[in-house]
């Protein structure tokens, strides 16, 4: 690593002002990314503003229909809380499936969701669930604010404070794990809300996170996995590497999609 | 059997300072005035270092020294060696190039070593090797083992084809015959894919030196310190051997990667003089991936003719094996005197052949690494007979039964002379453990819910015990592969072993002490094993090659009878009775046909205060040491069945059943050999399903971290029946065989062969990746549609 | 430079350290604790894991400075005295460990599994919750049965004092 000076604001507000006054500061939440990241020399930050003692950024809310979640609620957290599990249990089934027991101890959605990492998970259930981005400034649809591999429309100095999470009448998560990092390299949520019907891919795009529109048509007709039988999203624009190329990707978000519909609907 | 004797299954005597973090690894060693070396690498595969700059660097904060290639010639430190020689066809020596420690003029992969700095701490080391410029002239590099030879790129000028050497063993006029003769030939083409060895504890080295004597010592995550000793004395030249001490304290792990002299153990060690301070080295992950040395790696086609009723008649083998940018301490010996004299298997196969090239390329050095040659010789038979009896009909099992050695000793067409064995026992047991009779219906099960489901056959031999130091010097070797061992005993009567083997997770510290307790009939608690020591331990060769029971334990067999000798010597006089009738027994000289007994820790006594002999007639003292040589390598054999369970649709393979049948004659302490048996199946199935390195066409490593590089994981394995055949080995005095490179040697080929049974036809490669695998299938689908 | 301000193995700890001190650096160069180890650079071995405030953390993914004033559990802390763990003790009853390096991590994560999952760990259940983990000697046949083992002794009521507290 190399060397930076270390902030330790006690509200979301103070976190602010000192991005604000820091050149080339970066704000650490789990670190489960970042720091890896710096010890590989790869990032630089010359200021870290370590966001882990803002009381106002953590904690699991139900408000009306949303869940309503602190951006540094770490995902065993998300994952444990019973709140979550009974009003979005595939949020809580998600989140319990980032990564492994420890690095569920530390990272946390804010984080996770600022990075848009593209095999991460969390933006599959954001995109599906139609979740509102909270910062500091003003708030963001899912689809407004993830904008590309590694990008989001947070401007500098910006914090995420909160993730609402409209709730839905049934939703799952299916996702097929690198078999090195384990991250997700094919991960599917599917959210239904009426007759409004979502289906996110992470892990998969060459973009970052997407919605795959035909298997939404196809589940309107009637939202069971048989619906999607036969139905092959295209290998274009699907990322390849050496575990899986686009084609294998493009064939596993069909085998997700219907294993996260049978976990929507209990079959 | 007592309860901490030969048989038992004893709890390690290590394990408490392991389970309570009391451990001492070679970083865990810190020395008063330490600093921190690290290794400015080479960011190309090939290049020519045209200038190196240092002279920025040097002015940095906390910066002792900057060292290149030049700075070791002028101290005339040697380059690493290959201690094996190995020579072509037509007699001719093999092409080996310079290997510098530090480069000199060229780099032949990522991660060669370009230069080192030494910092008051690891991070100004790394700040400051940022500011070191070198000026690179980039070469294309040679990456792919099957076209090594002849490519435009030469990695050394001293083998201008990339051909390190064109070896071949076995009789070819014979072999071509047989295969005249017969009736059915199988052709096979196979990658023994390249692996990552990987040991959980990153190389490490601490060099210290000791400006008042003069005398060096090495920290060093080693499984043969004597062996490093050796090397960095006598060829790379750091010191005469005493003025060099050695330590390897509790090592994480080897499997091979840690028997070699590397560039930054013999640098740090070197540096510490230049300095005038301790320096140390621990590599992170990445650094263990580029510069540790690599496994397997070899190119294979493959031939095996039969006769009409299925008997095997000879066999042919054509390999090229890549030995990576730099010929490591013992890599010509791997594809070499480790594969092709085990191609017999556990066969009755009257004429082999087999040829074998190996080639330099633009990759990491390649060495041994954990069954070193055996494997890929494994992989190579087992494919081949799973493949024959595929073709011709033949039950899998049935058709090893017919071709399997049935009388010893057998002398192979290939070097080898099997003493002893029973392939038949250990086939019949596992069928029995894996429920072979039920398979059918388990595979309609599968079927059923859309999986296919196969099984999968390895009749493995392996030879073991290395080696019969006389026949290992005909074949090559620089060194003898006997090992020693000390025995003291103290005046209380407790004793230390001192060893030439070192632990690295086998648990000798308990299976040693289990000899020493049996056979002098003391409590285990009053053996302490000592060992990894060159100030400690005279001499010794190390742990590699399943060795450490079959030799290892052989001298201390040795040392042991020599105690019991003197101490018989001893109670003679202390009993006033004649040498010739003293018994010993359970811990007790006696004299015989009487009630008169001396115990163990009484003689030792006796031995020491010396009143009851004058010193001239009885030297005192109590302590006896050994060299033990073996008479033939060991063959340690059995059969593996693994049953998977394919998904189609995703690709995923899952082994829903695992039988090992292993015959590694006497057993010390069956609960450490199963332990070595569940790692060794842990690593041939990460070979077969998970693991695999990767270059790209430009040289660079792409599988660099375990977040590309898949190591085996707990929810990737099941659990193994394991079971056992003895047939004890009959050229060393406790009749073992040896047991740390079984399930590593006998696994690949299972699971391979349960794979292709599952997919009904041959076209997979290792590592069969999910991927791989689906890709497979699909195939598999297809072609039962088309029928 | 920052102060730190760390309860370890139950003993106050106070230091002044550049910010960028990895926890497990702070751990095993300022305390000198060595029996947390450092296996990989991507918090993929699991072998410096350690118990923050009673939860299983990856100490070579921690800054030591953003955890000041929590208390941390290494594998030194575990046993109470003289009296091992029931974790440590059924991981030597079962031959869960050969090299020893992994060993320490192995354990933090199998208490923490404990104390997550409760007592009756099914083999299932604990090979999947072994995935940040990462050993290469035992091919995990032994580590399981020892969790196994480990976790029902552990529910006899023969956790240390130490555990209870956390």
């Amino acid at each position: 690593m190399y060397a930076f000076t270390y902030h330790k604001p006690t509200s979301a507000r103070q976190a602010a002002t000192l991005l604000a006054k820091k050149e080339d500061a970066k704000l650490l939440a789990g670190g489960h990314t970042l720091l890896p990241t710096m010890k590989q020399r790869l990032a630089s930050p010359t200021a870290l503003v370590d966001l882990g003692a803002c009381p106002d950024l953590k904690g699991i809310n139900r408000k009306g229909r949303n869940i309503v979640i602190g951006a540094m609620t770490t995902h065993a957290e998300v994952a444990s809380s019973a709140e979550v599990q009974e009003a979005l249990p595939a949020l809580a089934f998600l989140a319990g499936s980032i990564g492994d027991p420890h690095v569920r101890h530390r990272g946390t959605i804010g984080g996770s969701v600022a990075n848009n990492d593209p095999a991460a998970d969390y933006p599959a259930a954001l995109l599906a669930l139609g979740a509102t981005v909270v910062t500091n400034k003003r708030k963001l649809t899912a689809e407004e604010f993830f904008t590309g591999l590694y990008e989001t429309a947070l401007d500098e100095g910006e914090i995420i404070t909160k993730v609402s999470f409209p709730l839905v009448s049934k939703a799952g998560y299916a996702k097929f794990r690198n078999p090195a990092s384990r991250y997700a390299m094919v991960g599917v949520f599917v959210a239904k809300r009426g007759s409004d019907i979502r289906v996110t891919v992470t892990g998969a795009g060459e973009g970052g996170v997407f919605r795959w529109p035909e298997a939404e048509a196809a589940l309107k007709a009637r939202f069971a996995p048989k619906s999607l039988d036969g139905l092959k999203h295209t290998a274009k624009g699907i990322n390849g590497d050496i575990h899986a190329d686009a084609e294998y990707r493009a064939h596993l978000i069909g085998v997700m999609a219907k294993q996260a519909v049978a976990q929507a609907t209990g079959k | 059997m007592s309860a901490t004797g030969i048989g038992a299954a004893v709890r390690r005597k290590e394990d408490h300072r392991f389970i309570t973090g009391q451990g001492r690894y070679t970083d865990d060693v810190n020395r008063p005035g330490q600093a921190h070396a690290y290794f400015l690498r080479s960011p190309h595969a090939h290049a020519k270092i045209k200038s190196i700059d240092t002279k920025a660097a040097a002015g940095m904060p906390g910066v002792l020294g900057i060292f290149t290639g030049d700075d070791l010639a002028t101290d005339k430190i040697g380059g690493l060696i290959c201690g094996w020689m190995i020579h072509n066809k037509d007699g001719s020596p093999m092409r080996a190039g310079p290997h510098p420690a530090l480069a000199q003029g060229k780099v032949r992969y990522v991660g060669d070593h370009v230069a080192v700095v030494v910092a008051e701490t690891l991070a100004q080391a790394r700040d400051a090797a940022e500011a070191i410029a070198v000026d690179y002239q980039e070469l294309p590099a040679v990456v792919d083992t099957a076209k090594a030879i002849g490519a435009k790129t030469v990695v050394h000028d001293e083998a201008p084809d990339n051909s390190v050497f064109n070896w071949h063993l076995g009789d070819k006029d014979a072999t071509e015959k047989a295969f005249k003769a017969a009736r059915h030939v199988t052709k096979i083409d196979l990658v023994n894919n390249r692996l990552v060895p990987n040991a959980m504890e990153p190389r490490a080295a601490v060099g210290d030196y000791d400006a008042g004597d003069g005398i060096f010592t090495l920290y060093t995550t080693s499984q043969n310190p004597h062996v490093a000793r050796l090397v960095l004395s006598a060829f790379i030249g750091i010191a005469p051997e005493n003025k060099l001490r050695v330590i390897a304290p509790d090592v994480g792990g080897g499997f091979g990667s840690k028997i070699f002299i590397y560039a930054e153990e013999t640098v740090c060690v070197w540096a510490a003089k230049k300095v005038g301070r301790p320096v140390k080295w621990t590599a992170d992950r990445t650094e263990a991936f580029l510069s540790d040395a690599h496994g397997r790696d070899h190119v294979t086609h493959a031939e095996l003719a039969t006769d009409a009723e299925g008997k095997i008649l000879g066999m042919k083998v054509k390999t090229t094996a890549n030995l990576g940018a730099y010929l490591s301490t013992f890599s010509s010996s791997v594809p070499t005197y480790l594969y092709a004299p085990l191609l017999s298997g556990q066969y009755d196969i009257p004429a082999i052949y087999c040829e074998v090239d190996a080639v330099y390329t633009n990759t990491a050095p390649v060495d041994a690494y954990r069954g070193a040659g055996r494997p890929e010789a494994t992989f190579v038979v087992e494919r081949l007979i799973e493949v024959t009896a595929r073709q011709l009909g033949k039950d899998p099992a049935k058709f090893r039964m017919q071709n399997y050695i049935k009388k010893f000793p057998h002398q192979t067409p290939v070097i080898m002379m099997y003493d002893t064995g029973n392939y038949s026992a250990s086939l019949k047991k596992a069928l029995e453990m894996i429920d072979y009779k039920g398979l059918g219906k388990r595979k309609r099960d599968s079927a059923r819910a859309g999986k296919l489901r196969g099984i999968g056959f390895s009749s493995y031999i392996e030879a073991c015990g290395i080696a019969p130091s006389a026949a290992v010097g005909s074949l090559g070797a620089g060194v003898g592969l006997w090992e020693s061992a000390e025995v003291r005993v103290n005046p209380v009567g407790t004793v230390e072993v001192l060893t030439g083997s070192h632990s690295h997770g086998q648990g000798h510290e308990t299976t040693f002490a289990q000899l020493v307790s049996d056979r002098l009939g003391i409590p285990i608690d009053n053996v302490s094993i000592i060992h990894g020591d060159t100030d400690k331990v005279q001499m010794g060769m190390g742990t590699y090659g399943s060795r450490s029971g079959a030799v290892g334990m052989s001298a201390i067999f040795k040392a042991l009878d020599k105690v019991i000798a003197k101490g018989k010597k001893v109670a003679a006089h202390v009993l006033e009775a004649d040498e010739a009738d003293i018994d010993f027994a359970d811990g007790h000289f006696a004299v015989k046909g009487t009630d008169r007994k001396l115990d163990f820790g009484s003689c030792a006594l006796q031995a020491y205060v010396a009143h009851k002999f004058n010193g001239q007639e009885l030297e005192p003292g109590l302590k006896e040491g050994a060299f033990y040589d073996p008479t033939n390598f060991t063959f340690p054999a059995g059969v593996h069945i693994c049953e998977v369970e394919i998904d189609p649709e995703t690709g995923v393979t899952r082994i829903e059943r695992w039988a090992a049948v292993d015959d590694f004659g006497n057993v010390i302490n069956p609960m450490i050999v199963e332990g070595q048996v569940h790692g060794g199946i842990a690593q041939g199935v990460g070979q077969a399903l998970l693991e695999g390195a990767r270059y790209n066409a430009d040289g660079q490593l792409v599988t660099a971290s375990f977040m590309d590089y898949t190591m085996p994981r707990a929810d990737d394995l099941p659990s193994f029946d394991v079971g056992m055949t003895v047939t004890p080995c009959p050229s060393n005095p406790l009749g073992i065989k040896g047991c740390g490179e079984a399930g590593a040697i006998a696994s690949p080929p299972a699971v391979i062969n349960a794979i292709t049974d599952a997919l009904g036809h041959e076209d997979i490669a290792m590592p069969a990746t999910p991927q791989a695998v689906w890709r497979a299938a699909q195939k598999s689908i297809s072609r039962q549609a088309a029928e | 430079m920052a102060t730190v301000s760390l309860t370890v193995n139950g003993k106050a700890v106070t230091a002044n350290i550049d910010p960028r001190t990895l926890l497990v650096q702070f751990l095993r160069e300022n305390l000198r604790l060595t029996g947390t180890h450092v296996g990989c650079d991507t918090s993929q071995c699991g072998a410096c894991l350690v118990h923050l405030d009673g939860k299983a953390v990856k100490s070579c993914t921690t800054l030591a400075v953003s955890v000041d004033g929590a208390s941390v559990t290494t594998i030194e802390g575990l046993a109470s005295g003289d009296t091992l763990h029931p974790m440590q003790e059924a991981f030597r009853e079962h031959h869960g460990l050969q090299c020893g390096f992994c060993t320490p991590g192995m354990i933090m994560s199998a208490v923490d599994m404990v104390n997550r999952r409760g007592h009756q760990l099914d083999e299932k259940t604990i090979r999947e919750d072994l995935d940040g983990n990462i050993c290469r000697c035992t091919g995990y046949h032994n580590i399981v049965k020892a969790i196994a083992a480990g976790a029902e002794a552990m529910g006899k009521g023969a956790a240390p004092a130490r555990q209870a507290a956390e």
